[in-house]
């Protein structure tokens, strides 16, 4: 076996390099009666054993132990990673969930009533939450979402005979890159609109990008510099009055949600990200789940099907006529749902508009202490619950990121949004301490302090890492993407 | 910050050098810093009809993905497809082995609104 050239001796071996000839963890019983030939056919049988790490169960565990020991979550540490909203996910949302791991999703609607009526009332919930008509529970992501959200306005516009005249999708110059991927992907052509010097949408770029032949405009709000886009009614006033959909990215629900709604604002379609306002797991520990809702005049257009009632029973609801069809198998992530209906219902009315009114107590109060200790802000202005800060002049945000690893604590969102040079976006989420803020600030005071004493401090970090500098140059030029033998 | 008085610049960090009717577009030294290693580069196609300003080529480093823009309006007749195979060239020599597509000028007007070298380090500094 060689081993990788990015390879693992000093760090941590790969399953493949702890491999000896002959050693297992398991064997499978061999039928005693009948040969593996007469079993199957010979033709069926490989010429050669797969080629698989034979190690002992004893050396499987520990490999996997330990890896697992490497685990950076939020319920080890501080996660400040903006844009994505990492608070903390409560446990009784995953007691909630085990107590439906017998339902089948191809059950008899009479035999699962219980599971409809949550997805019934969680449909109920969101729509609430968001101002909206009528929700689909299906996307398995926020991007998923976005598609499903753009694929119903296409085929709005289609439906009104405006198909082939709405060729364009609006999105401002800091949109998170889904947008115009989204966009891109249902077959719109992207018109970007550019910043104002107040971090909000130009709103004079705006008028001049609209026309009868825009479909959409998808916006954030607050958008991607943490800023609320005190425009909003102005912008979707001038979106419908040119017959163009006004989208809602909710990447950033978490700023405004139990405050402010996008139906208010005059959004058409919004999608939520469950795995970010509504504490289901999130990254690695996924799926994510983005549902969408929508306003009435394109109910019609949603995923079938939807959940119903008819008095006290609960059945799927087909009948969408114009509907853009399944998004998802069965339910979407049923699980994630189940979690998130726990947290809404565990918090209620009120317990929801705390969520923002913290969330963006906490991000303020980061702002202003980091700017205390010599960080800038892009733009001195009060934000929602995140913020874009800058490092000191000369230093870079990617050298600031990787000191924080040797203090344990996750850096935050880097490089983006990309109309800011050198990009720190920082979300605390409503759900960290004050005493974590402040230590998040000493921590990037000390890293300052030793920036200066010792040029070359940053330029080295981490230090205590399992893994130094990783070279991202060659990992993006020469990705080694498996494990190759020989 | 390496600019040279012969070319001419957009504001989004794009030099031009004009020879006949055809423009040589390529990015600056200070996007390339800014950039970092670009790992990606993606071109045009030949003979795509292209506006001023419009996106036509992406530009992908370990930090993030750039939109280029065409400088003004014209046709692509040539592109520089040894960058693909060694993006790293835009890193190393932006103006002349880093050059990324040619363009036939259909709107020469367009061309009085590039910038000098001298108006353009101006918009580099403060941005």
């Amino acid at each position: 076996m060689t081993k990788l050239e990015h390879g693992s001796s000093g760090d941590f071996p790969l399953i493949f390099e702890r491999s000896q000839a002959g050693r297992r963890a398991a064997q499978p019983p061999k039928p005693a009666w009948e040969s593996l030939e007469v079993l199957l056919g010979a033709e069926h049988l490989r010429a050669a054993p797969p080629k698989l790490p034979e190690v002992s169960e004893l050396d499987l565990v520990r490999h996997y132990t330990g890896l697992a020991h490497r685990q950076f979550s939020i319920d080890g540490n501080f996660y400040p990673l903006g844009s994505c909203t990492m608070k903390y996910n409560p446990k009784v949302n995953e007691e909630a969930a085990k107590l439906f791991t017998d339902v089948h999703p191809y059950a008899d609607p009479d035999a699962v009533q219980g599971a409809l009526e949550l997805l019934h009332n969680l449909q109920h919930d969101l729509a609430e939450i968001t101002g909206m008509d009528a929700v689909t529970l299906q996307p398995a992501a926020g991007a998923h979402g976005e598609l499903a959200g753009i694929l119903m306005i296409r085929a709005l516009h289609e439906h009104n005979g405006e198909g082939a005249q709405r060729r364009v999708v609006i999105v401002p110059d800091g949109a998170h890159g889904t947008n115009p991927a989204t966009a891109t992907m249902v077959g719109y052509d992207v018109k970007e609109v550019l910043t104002a010097p107040n971090g909000e949408v130009d709103l004079e770029a705006f008028k001049a990008a609209l026309g009868p032949d825009v479909a959409a405009i998808m916006l954030t709000n607050p958008n991607t510099l943490g800023l609320f886009e005190t425009n909003i009614l102005e912008i979707a006033r001038l979106a419908h009055e040119v017959g163009a959909q006004l989208y809602y990215d909710g990447a950033n629900t978490n700023a405004i949600v139990g405050r402010a709604r996008p139906g208010d604002m005059g959004f058409d379609v919004v999608h939520l990200n469950l795995h970010k306002t509504f504490t289901t797991p999130h990254g690695g520990g996924g799926p994510g789940t983005g549902p969408v809702g929508v306003k009435a005049h394109l109910r019609e257009f949603l995923p079938a099907p939807l959940i119903k009632r008819d008095g006290s029973r609960f059945d799927y609801d087909y009948n969408l006529p114009h509907s853009i069809g399944r998004m998802r198998s069965f339910h979407g992530n049923f699980g994630n749902l189940v979690r998130a209906y726990t947290y809404i219902r565990a918090l209620g009315r009120e317990g929801l508009a705390q969520i923002s009114e913290r969330a963006v107590l906490n991000a303020n109060y980061l702002r202003v202490k980091m700017r205390e200790i010599g960080f800038e802000t892009a733009f001195d202005r009060v934000n929602m619950h995140e913020f874009v800060a800058q490092p000191p002049k000369g230093m870079k945000t990617l050298d600031v990121a990787k000191a924080l690893l040797d203090y344990g604590m996750h850096p935050m969102t880097m490089y983006f949004p990309l109309i800011v040079k050198e990009a720190m976006m920082v979300e605390p989420t409503e759900t960290e301490s004050l005493e974590t803020m402040d230590a998040f600030v000493e921590v990037l005071a000390d890293v300052l302090r030793r920036a200066e004493a010792d040029p070359n401090f940053l330029a080295e970090a981490p230090y205590g890492t399992p893994v130094r500098r990783l070279d991202e140059v060659k990992a993006a030029r020469k990705p080694v993407l498996r494990y190759a033998d020989g | 910050m390496n600019l040279p008085e012969a070319l001419l610049y957009s504001p989004s960090h794009e030099w031009s050098k004009l020879d006949g009717d055809i423009l040589t577009v390529g990015i600056t030294d200070f996007a390339q810093d800014q950039l970092g290693d670009v790992v990606f580069v993606e071109l045009p196609t030949v003979g795509t009809q292209v506006s001023a300003r419009s996106a036509v080529a992406v530009v992908e480093s370990v930090k993030t993905a750039s939109d280029i823009y065409a400088p003004v309006s014209g046709e692509v007749t040539e592109v520089n497809s040894a960058l693909t195979d060694a993006p790293e060239t835009l890193n190393s020599d932006p103006y002349e082995e880093g050059w990324m597509f040619k363009l036939r000028v259909s709107g020469a007007s367009e061309l009085d609104k590039l910038l000098s070298a001298a108006d353009y380090q101006k918009i580099a500094e403060a941005g």
